[in-house]
């Protein structure tokens, strides 16, 4: 009795401790800005609307997703879903399959971007200089599905530019199609392709901001120019290299679906090799699959994603905090 | 001349090497980046014949206009598309730089009091997000929105980065401007359109680019969430021409020709330049655009 007093006595002041405390500044401030207040709602309700709200469809990882029930009336499976997703071997095929992908993909494409912006600062013609750094952005400017055409016009059996190649060299065509560890180079390749310039501009950014003075010492002391990258370029960078390869490591677990998906495209013979996350997500939600496996597939990635990403900006911070995330 | 350090001629023997191996780099870079956009032009140029008997090559073979004139003869679909496509980039782009304009400026006013925790409610759903699944079945299920353009512009209306980078922007609007403007008894709204949005002038044109090409280069939505034909922007409709034979037939019987006869490769690579012409014409005019939003992306996102 006298407990429940005392929790009666509590919550009430508690209440309004935490509304006096919190919540009244908030009011005050929205009536003293309403008009800034309102300029913030479109965008506020946008994203409540598209990106906060959708997130209660989480649950489902939990449940056996029935149409006819919807989200709030299917039954409650406790952890069947992600049981089913790992037990079967997906879970682990795709999740190996993305992580190796993606540490692939971001070693060679910041390789090459960095390789690129490094020539291009050294380089002498100007107008060739500009002409490239245009040329090389143009890969991004295009969507994926130029791409998908790209792959078809390059690789198809019949008409492709590689298998009339081949024979013109006296060599027998391949169907490209059937041998699935070859696609982990095409993909390789196509993602340093669209990447090179937008990344080789971060880079570029970088070197611009070194001091010319370095240089000019080092010319008087008669450094070569291997030994001016060497020594004053790449060190120099060196911070802006590791954030962002550290800010793609707090990516590895998402899989660039527009990507796989188009290169790959519906070449069943392929999955096995090329299935990341985000495409088997596609998939059996296309297919009518089971949701609230797929959910859970989901979900156990946003969350590992979520958990890994908090953590490298924890390292980001450390190295240099203009850099940090959040 | 006669200023040279002595060290100078072994310098620049390696930087004569150097130059000789970094122009031969950036050549290959640059080939490699054109190449398959003439591999694809110079296809849709060739005769079907040609290409059938000899493949796809960099020069027209046998030079025609037959998968043009194909695409033309019964240019609904295509027009139709571009329409679609069109609609979507314009509306999608002015409400989205509309809106990112304006979360910025506030986010970006140094007396705002809760602009840190606004920008993390907008920054976290990039950390943690149910994927495309939730969205899916929110979108189809509930808003109902299947077959609609809202579903091809709001869900991806407001972008967080390119949020950020607009509030870096927004940031050079002087807050002593913004005070003496509020003394002068201009409102909020005001400030906002008579002074922020003239400063912010190059941020909005960087931005609008971004949320543009995006709409004009997006198709996932149109997979997730358009069914009818007649809705499909441009990029959905090429991809629905790479990849299935179902609108060969489609058009075959259109121009009363039989499959067989269809000009099929070739009239794929020119959709292909229907559909990403403009796109790559207006390219050089707004590449420096893009490169300097990639630049503040990266400093600051």
């Amino acid at each position: 009795m006298k407990k429940q007093n005392a929790q009666n006595a509590l919550t009430p002041t508690g209440a309004t401790g935490a509304l006096a405390g919190k919540k009244h500044p908030l009011w005050s401030e929205m009536k003293k800005n309403r008009s800034l207040f309102l300029m913030l709602l479109p965008a506020l309700l946008l994203v409540l609307l598209f990106k906060y709200i959708p997130l209660g469809g989480i649950v489902l990882a939990f449940k056996d997703y029935r149409y006819d029930l919807g989200i709030v009336g299917s039954p409650w499976v406790g952890l069947q879903n992600f049981k089913f997703f790992f037990l079967s071997g997906t879970g682990l095929r795709v999740t190996v399959n993305t992580i190796v992908y993606n540490a692939a993909n971001l070693i060679t494409s910041q390789l090459l971007s960095l390789v690129l912006a490094v020539v291009l600062n050294e380089i002498w013609g100007r107008r060739f200089k500009k002409i490239i750094q245009s040329v090389s952005f143009l890969p991004y400017f295009v969507s994926w599905i130029l791409v998908g055409a790209f792959v078809y016009n390059i690789f198809n059996v019949d008409n492709g530019v590689l298998n009339h190649f081949l024979v013109a060299l006296g060599h027998d065509p391949i169907n490209l199609y059937a041998m699935p560890s070859a696609w982990f180079f095409i993909i390789m390749i196509f993602n340093s392709w669209k990447w090179v310039g937008y990344n080789s501009v971060v880079y570029i950014a970088a070197i611009t901001g070194i001091d010319s003075e370095c240089y000019e010492a080092a010319d008087i002391d008669g450094a070569n120019v291997w030994q001016k990258i060497w020594r004053i370029t790449l060190p120099s960078i060196k911070p802006t290299v590791i954030t962002i390869v550290l800010l793609n490591v707090g990516r590895i677990l998402r899989g660039d679906f527009q990507m796989f998906y188009q290169i790959v495209g519906r070449n069943g013979q392929l999955y096995d090799a090329t299935d990341v996350i985000d495409t088997f997500v596609f998939r059996s939600l296309a297919s009518g699959g089971d949701i609230g496996m797929t959910m859970a597939a989901t979900l156990y990635q946003s969350v590992l994603c979520f958990i890994i990403i908090v953590g490298v900006n924890a390292l980001v911070k450390k190295i240099d905090s203009d850099y940090a995330l959040f | 001349m006669s200023k040279k350090h002595p060290n100078r001629i072994r310098a620049s023997n390696s930087m004569k090497l150097f130059q000789v191996l970094g122009y031969l780099f950036l050549l290959l870079i640059g080939f490699f980046c054109l190449v398959p956009f003439l591999l694809i032009v110079s296809a849709s140029f060739s005769s079907e014949t040609a290409i059938t008997r000899n493949g796809f090559s960099l020069f027209p073979q046998e030079f025609s206009l037959e998968a043009y004139k194909m695409i033309f003869r019964f240019p609904d679909a295509v027009v139709q598309a571009y329409g679609v496509s069109i609609f979507v980039t314009v509306v999608g782009t002015v409400l989205g730089l509309l809106v990112t304009a304006m979360t910025a400026y506030v986010l970006s006013r140094p007396d705002f009091k809760y602009r840190n925790q606004i920008s993390f409610f907008f920054y976290f759903t990039t950390l943690f997000n149910g994927g495309m699944v939730c969205t899916y079945i929110f979108i189809i299920r509930y808003l109902q929105l299947k077959n609609s353009y809202a579903s091809l512009i709001f869900p991806t209306l407001i972008d967080v980065f390119y949020l950020l980078i607009m509030r870096s922007f927004m940031k050079a609007v002087p807050i002593s401007l913004i005070e003496s403007a509020k003394l002068d008894g201009a409102s909020e709204y005001r400030i906002f359109f008579q002074i922020a949005l003239p400063l912010a002038k190059a941020g909005l044109v960087t931005i609008g680019l971004f949320i543009a090409l995006n709409y004009w280069n997006d198709w996932y939505n149109a997979m997730l969430y358009i069914s009818k034909r007649s809705m499909w922007p441009l990029q959905y409709m090429l991809y629905d021409m790479i990849s299935s034979t179902q609108m060969m037939a489609q058009l075959s019987s259109v121009a009363n020709v039989s499959v067989m006869n269809m000009p099929s490769q070739t009239l794929r690579m020119a959709m292909a330049v229907v559909a990403t012409g403009p796109a790559i014409l207006v390219y050089p005019f707004v590449q420096k655009y893009f490169v300097k939003g990639v630049t503040i992306g990266a400093v600051k996102g």
